[in-house]
């Protein structure tokens, strides 16, 4: 997944425009690209070539719905580990290769490690937490969710 | 899991993407099945629970520019944090805020806001906002910064029940 910046001239006005109104919904319509493009004053061709190659540049990283764990009856933990530099590498394998982690990023900590569990049963957190313990020989810190501020942020394209 | 087979189906058939054809339903009822009309209708239904957030874009933060991205972490007094919390999630570039338990003796932090910005000056300059906002309730930060995407693939559900 990329992560430096596209250049300057990679994306022109109708991209970012895409960009900036696609993040907020996408009809549930029979020609949902026709009707998203009309908005837009695209033709349906025309939209779904442009999402296709802004994926395949990088510019998105998914388009498509967004499931919420916790409304399935499901849940969504944040953990954290601190990973010997040496190790780093393979334990990322190791936990990428999980299905239910859902992001993983470095980050410049002593605790460097942080992934996203999403699961579709509660208990599931605590399993698969000590789970990649054992495999890992690393303590998995878990910070559950207790209360929700905001979430809602745009990206301006 | 409170959903039904055809909706479990649903989702896995969709949690990698909507396929980019001129009748994208359509053709995810072809694959399950099921009737373009009744894949609308479930996806609406969906969304009408909270288990379907949105069907939208993501833009990937980084591509668009946004480089420095940092998980700031408070440690605020708990008869604070509830009434302060909102606050820090209402600033407009804070992009996730949670309150978490502390880890303690190793994380003292009880409040993470997410911070996003083109450099990480910008981002200190940021995190210096929340700091005001929090005052004497505050009584330790830190910032991580990511400095690698290691996966970011969303929620997947087994193809197969359970």
């Amino acid at each position: 997944m990329r992560h430096a910046p596209l250049p300057p001239d990679a994306l022109d006005d109708i991209d970012r425009r895409i960009i900036n109104a696609l993040q907020d919904g996408f009809p549930l319509t029979p020609r949902p690209f026709a009707d998203a493009g009309a908005e837009l004053g695209l033709a349906e061709d025309d939209l779904i070539a442009r999402i296709a190659r802004l994926r395949d540049i990088g510019a998105i990283t998914r388009f498509g719905p967004f499931f919420d764990a916790a409304a399935m009856g499901g849940d969504f933990c944040l953990c954290a580990m601190a990973v010997p530099a040496e190790r780093f590498e393979a334990v990322a394998e190791a936990v990428n290769a999980r299905r239910e982690v859902a992001h993983n990023y470095e980050r410049d900590h002593r605790l460097n490690m942080w992934f996203v569990l999403a699961v579709e049963k509660p208990d599931d957190i605590a399993r698969i937490a000590k789970e990649i313990e054992a495999e890992t020989g690393i303590a998995v810190l878990t910070f559950p969710k207790l209360a929700e501020f905001y979430i809602g942020f745009r990206v301006s394209a | 899991m409170r959903i039904d087979e055809t909706d479990r189906r649903l989702i896995a058939e969709t949690q990698a993407g909507l396929p980019l054809v001129p009748e994208p339903y359509a053709e995810i009822g072809r694959r399950l099945g099921i009737a373009e009309a009744a894949v609308r209708e479930r996806l609406a239904a969906l969304q009408a629970r909270g288990i379907v957030r949105r069907i939208a874009i993501a833009p990937n933060h980084y591509a668009l520019g946004m480089v420095a991205n940092g998980m700031s972490v408070w440690d605020v007094a708990d008869d604070a944090v509830a009434r302060l919390g909102p606050e820090v999630g209402a600033l407009p570039f804070v992009s996730h805020c949670y309150l978490r338990p502390r880890a303690l003796p190793d994380w003292p932090y009880n409040l993470f806001a997410m911070v996003h910005g083109e450099s990480r000056a910008e981002v200190e300059e940021k995190r210096g906002e929340i700091a005001r906002l929090l005052g004497a309730a505050c009584r330790g930060s830190d910032i991580l910064y990511s400095t690698r995407i290691l996966k970011k693939t969303g929620m997947r559900l087994a193809k197969n029940g359970r």
